[in-house]
């Protein structure tokens, strides 16, 4: 008998209760045909003329058509959020501030059912974690920034509290929502105004709560959205009168931003890309870890750039953690995003898909071991199967980049040394996780692993009060908690 | 009188805790205000900048375990060190034509501002970190740690307290650095690596290169094991040259203020937060 | 003490004899819980939407794993004899809802249930070995199992004594553990740990563990005397020991979770997290019993208004 307690479970199958589907109504939904762009506080038709249509990734249904965003768009864009800085906004008193972002935090959470179902509708993610998670997150979010709103002369003693500006945001379309909330709610807290543009294939939410904000009363001009792709991105970032740009998203368009900024004395934050390590000792607590490496790489189609994509086991406890892991991959859901029952929703588009398949493609033929559960996919949709690899090296192209798909990379280790040097061994450093009962084994990881956030006997925590943001290839600047204030102010990062 | 030949100092360069000459063989000539020779300077080339890069790094994992209280006191060493080589600091200042009194309160900033930010050693964590109050039951603290290896473009225009102002920040949350001196007024910052090396700061900690540093700053910005680059003192004409180079690694880049330089308030906790990443860690709270 | 040892242990440590030191060995080496780790899982699977057809079975399986319990002091052969009809016929108006699993009671009262119940598919279950607190010398616990397995219970539901285990003494545990199991002949036993005194969930899988070795039939969470009782996490836990021991071992062990279920949505939430961690083998009043008093009219309330589409008053049900 091994303290691991080796596991087999030659009938055991996980089935749950025969669910009959329990969709969540999307009645409390209204898509308008077509979205336009929104500036200075109203809805603003594209220069441009010209629409796009945002899907539903999992039916493949047009939702919507919406603004492409031109070169004189952003000029309008920008134009307005510096008449705000200028005027209502970056005037007003720092307490009516804070009480618009509380306002902000309380209607969001008051219509969160409605911006659940758009997020599921628009990108994929499984109703369970936009209702429970996304929309939860991004109400907090906004409720602990209108804290700080009117206390900054108190959150870094000596820096001053003089706000930066008008900010460019960009944001991805893995968690559409929060990442609008994550963006504005800290730039207005600090007094900035905001031109953001949310990701081509998820804008509804976004622009959603840009009818909020007016709702809100926000003074025009505050926030502002443009949607587009790429190109309006980069009309955004190039646009001579924003003072700052935020962006989120991959680490390959987050330098191309950094090389377009060179030189021009912008600031500028980046929350880039991650190929996180989990590690798992052989005396951590097994069954909360199988929680952990399941929330850590399926959350959310393991479209997140802190997923913990890099399984890396302790050999002594291989064969038992493998063991339960692919008991556990048995009882996911698959499916409806809008089924309240389901745990992995849709791949958020097909060239997502495409990507995840061609780097699944490339680890069997580098030589990894498949597993798959069982699974049924529904026919219309962008679907992928939970996945792991084992019997895969650090040199494994599966290894080193950047699936952000529900595919798990799993190597082993045999020292405490040996699982730090894999862990770092990356040009990336956002997040890692250490599962181990050993107190000051945890905090030798913690220590030593290049990381962003370290999650130590859990993984994919969040919270508004705690920074997030990665060291290295990664990113800099934090996002949350005080620290997430720096890269709003004067003097800050 | 019998007469008696001076000796003259050899300025080398100070990698990993040593003197050597440019890999190059060559030096140049620094010249002081009348445009005659003041001293000849080794010229450091990439190849001795790749050479510091490797000494920074594999003395950072080391230098950043020692506790802050070491390396405050190695910090206040390194001003011990500059007070008592004073008269020599001076001279290599003034070597420049500065005036007497310049020279003195160059030194004397120098001095304090080493011992300012040697008490900041065991306190930076205090100020820039905090236990964040998070919904749910766990544990979640926020620590700043050191970036890793820091390439500073030292000022040209204040050669001790420009380059110290600099150095001290990075190195004293426990990163190490990569100095590309003042290209026309070098001898000081030899002077300082002298203190250094005399100071218990392990070798390779603090690399001084002097040289040309059109040749050295591209390579600095773009080599990808340094991971921060200081800019402060560099000319704001050089940013996009800088930056340009910096973005293929995602690196960071301080960036020269945007009002005047003025070295004698050049000091703050939030310029030792700028070569800090804040690492958040996580544990929950259950029996 | 005794000296009779369960097999099964001997089964998982065949090369080593069985020595306190062995016993606390193998429970030194129990895999650890975390506490966190355990609340949220069991609050994620309690996300579940289980509806229409699905509520309807579940509610039906749930009667039918129901140990209907009196255990006070003032039980009389009356009140033994209206619960027993209970138990037979929850609800007198509707013949298709299923008797429940057991009838649950003190030794003394076993004689007037197994008399009540002749005839009927309802088990008759007697709490035993001094329950709740279990402080009475071995024999005096074994001979009030043999009275009550004499008497006609096919259940004995004992105590874990848990001031052994709390002082480390693994070894009588597991001992008096497998006296008692002995003691039950063909009876079923069901071990309770009586997880709310064990206070860790280290414990309640250290505990879970050693009463699976030692011969358990079922392990249970509660006397229901002690809070907190019957809890999603803790039962989690239990579960979880279940699966491994009978992926070790080749034996199913069931669950019963006890005390403090009183509503129908909560026990759904139990079928679930139970058909997610051991699958739909376990989902059987063999192997899964809730041990419950008010539990059974919330079931029949939530029945009545699937089938009648409107909210029920438990005026409209019988109390027994």
């Amino acid at each position: 008998m091994c303290p691991s307690e080796p596991v087999k479970h030659p009938e055991i199958v996980p089935t749950g209760l025969d669910y009959v589907t329990s969709v969540e109504s999307t009645e409390v939904v209204s898509i308008q045909e077509n979205y336009d762009l929104w500036i200075d506080g109203a809805p603003t038709k594209p220069s441009t003329n010209r629409y796009f249509q945002t899907v539903n990734p999992a039916t493949e249904e047009a939702l919507s058509r919406v603004a492409e965003g031109g070169r004189k768009d952003v000029q309008k864009a920008v134009e307005a959020a510096r008449k705000a800085y200028n005027g209502a906004w970056g005037k007003m008193q720092k307490s009516e501030r804070a009480k618009y972002l509380y306002r902000i935090a309380r209607m969001l959470a008051e219509r969160s059912r409605e911006f659940a179902v758009l997020e599921t509708l628009d990108g994929g993610k499984p109703i369970k974690e936009s209702r429970d998670f996304d929309l939860p997150m991004s109400s907090a979010h906004f409720f602990y920034y209108a804290g700080w709103a009117d206390k900054l002369e108190y959150a870094f003693p000596g820096l001053g509290t003089d706000s930066i500006g008008v900010v460019g945001q960009i944001i991805p379309w893995n968690f559409p929502m929060l990442m609008v909330a994550w963006k504005v709610a800290p730039a207005l807290a600090a007094g900035n105004t905001v031109v953001l543009k949310p990701a081509e294939t998820t804008p509804l939410s976004a622009l959603a709560f840009a009818r909020l904000t007016a709702e809100a009363g926000l003074p025009p001009g505050t926030v502002n959205i443009i949607t587009g792709d790429g190109r309006t991105g980069a009309e955004l970032v190039e646009h001579p009168d924003v003072d700052k740009v935020a962006f989120t998203g991959s680490t390959e368009v987050g330098k191309q931003i950094q090389h377009r900024l060179a030189g021009s004395g912008k600031r500028l934050t980046l929350e880039l890309g991650g190929k996180a390590p989990h590690i798992i000792f052989d005396d951590a607590p097994l069954d909360q870890a199988i929680e952990g490496i399941v929330n850590g790489i399926f959350f959310n189609q393991g479209h997140v750039c802190c997923a913990g994509s890099r399984l890396l086991v302790q050999e002594s406890v291989f064969d038992a953690l493998m063991d339960r892991l692919k008991l556990r991959l048995r009882s996911l859901r698959v499916g409806d995003p809008l089924d309240k029952n389901t745990d992995v929703g849709a791949i958020n588009s097909p060239a997502q898909l495409d990507k995840i398949t061609r780097l699944v493609e490339i680890g069997q033929a580098e030589g990894a071991t498949m597993y798959q559960p069982p699974c049924e996919l529904p026919e219309r949709g962008y679907w992928f199967t939970p996945t792991l690899f084992t019997g895969v090296s650090q040199s494994h192209r599966i290894a080193s980049e950047e699936i952000f798909g529900p595919v798990l990379s799993i190597m082993t280790f045999r020292t405490p040394a040996e699982a730090v040097e894999k862990a770092n061994n990356t040009p990336y450093g956002l997040s890692a996780g250490v599962w181990t009962t050993k107190g000051s084994r945890i905090l030798w990881m913690a220590d030593r692993l290049a990381a962003g956030v370290v999650w130590a006997n859990t993984y994919n925590k969040f919270d508004p009060g705690s920074p997030f943001g990665g060291y290295r290839e990664s990113g800099f600047g934090r996002e949350g908690g005080r620290h997430g204030l720096l890269p709003y102010l004067e003097g800050g990062w | 009188m019998v007469s008696r030949l001076e000796v003259r100092k050899t300025y080398k360069l100070y990698i990993g805790g040593n003197f050597p000459r440019s890999e190059s063989g060559r030096s140049y000539p620094a010249l002081d205000h009348r445009g005659e020779i003041a001293a000849r300077v080794a010229a450091g080339t990439r190849k001795d900048l790749r050479m510091a890069v490797r000494a920074a790094r594999s003395a950072q994992s080391g230098w950043a375990a020692r506790s802050g209280y070491n390396r405050g006191q190695i910090l206040y060493r390194v001003a011990e060190m500059v007070e008592d080589r004073a008269a020599a600091f001076n001279a290599a200042i003034r070597l420049f034509g500065v005036g007497s009194a310049g020279a003195r309160r160059e030194v004397a900033g120098s001095i304090d501002r080493l011992v300012w930010y040697a008490g900041w050693a065991d306190k930076f964590a205090q100020v820039l970190g905090n236990l964040n109050p998070v919904s749910g039951p766990f544990f979640n603290i926020s620590v700043p740690e050191p970036t890793g290896v820091v390439g500073i473009i030292a000022a040209e225009s204040s050669p001790l307290l420009g380059l110290v102002s600099r150095l001290a920040p990075v190195i004293v949350s426990g990163n190490t650095a990569v100095v590309l001196a003042s290209e026309q007024w070098p001898t000081p910052a030899i002077a300082l690596a002298e203190a250094l090396a005399t100071a218990d700061v392990p070798g390779g900690v603090v690399n001084i290169l002097t040289g040309p540093k059109d040749g050295m700053v591209p390579y600095l910005s773009s080599h990808l094991d340094v991971n921060a680059v200081d800019a402060y003192g560099a000319e704001p004409g050089q940013m996009e040259e800088i930056e340009q180079a910096a973005a293929g690694g995602a690196k960071r880049v301080v960036r020269p203020p945007r009002t005047k330089l003025d070295w004698d308030k050049a000091q703050s906790p939030y310029m030792i937060a700028a070569f800090t990443e804040i690492k958040t860690v996580w544990h929950p709270k259950g029996l | 003490m005794s000296t009779t040892v369960s097999t099964a242990l001997r089964t998982s440590l065949p090369d080593r004899s069985l020595t306190p030191k062995t016993v606390a060995s193998y429970v030194g080496g129990v895999t650890p819980v975390d506490e966190v780790g355990v609340t949220e899982r069991a609050a994620a699977l309690s996300t579940r939407s289980v509806k229409r057809e699905s509520k309807l079975a579940a509610l039906d399986l749930a009667i039918r794993m129901c140990d209907l319990t009196t255990l006070e002091g003032r039980d009389t052969p009356g009140k033994v004899a209206q619960l027993a009809s209970k138990a037979v016929q929850p609800d007198p108006t509707d013949p298709g809802i299923p008797s429940v699993a057991a009838l649950c009671v003190y030794p003394n009262l076993v004689p007037y249930a197994v008399e009540a119940l002749a005839g009927h598919p309802v088990a008759v279950a007697s709490v035993a070995t001094y329950f709740p607190s279990g402080q009475a010398p071995l024999e005096v616990k074994i001979g009030e199992v043999e009275w009550a397995v004499k008497a006609g219970a096919g259940e004995i539901d004992m105590v874990i004594n848990r001031g052994a285990f709390l002082s480390g003494d693994y070894y009588r545990v597991f001992e008096e553990t497998a006296s008692i199991k002995e003691a039950c002949g063909t009876a079923h036993l069901k071990v309770i740990l009586e997880t709310g005194e064990l206070s860790t969930f280290d414990n309640v899988r250290r505990a879970s563990m050693l009463a699976m070795e030692a011969g358990a039939d079922f392990i249970k969470t509660s006397t229901g005397k002690v809070s907190p009782a019957a809890t999603l996490p803790v039962t989690l836990v239990m579960l979880e020991a279940i699966r491994d021991f009978y992926a070790r071992t080749g034996r199913p062990v069931g669950m019963k979770p006890a005390g403090g279920i009183s509503k129908a949505k909560v026990a759904i939430r139990y079928l679930v997290m139970l058909a997610e961690t051991l699958g739909s083998d376990w989902l059987t009043p063999d192997r899964f019993r809730f041990g419950a008093s008010s539990l059974l009219n919330d079931l029949l309330m939530q029945i009545r208004w699937i089938q009648e589409g409107r909210y029920q008053s438990p005026d409209y049900f019988t109390k027994d």
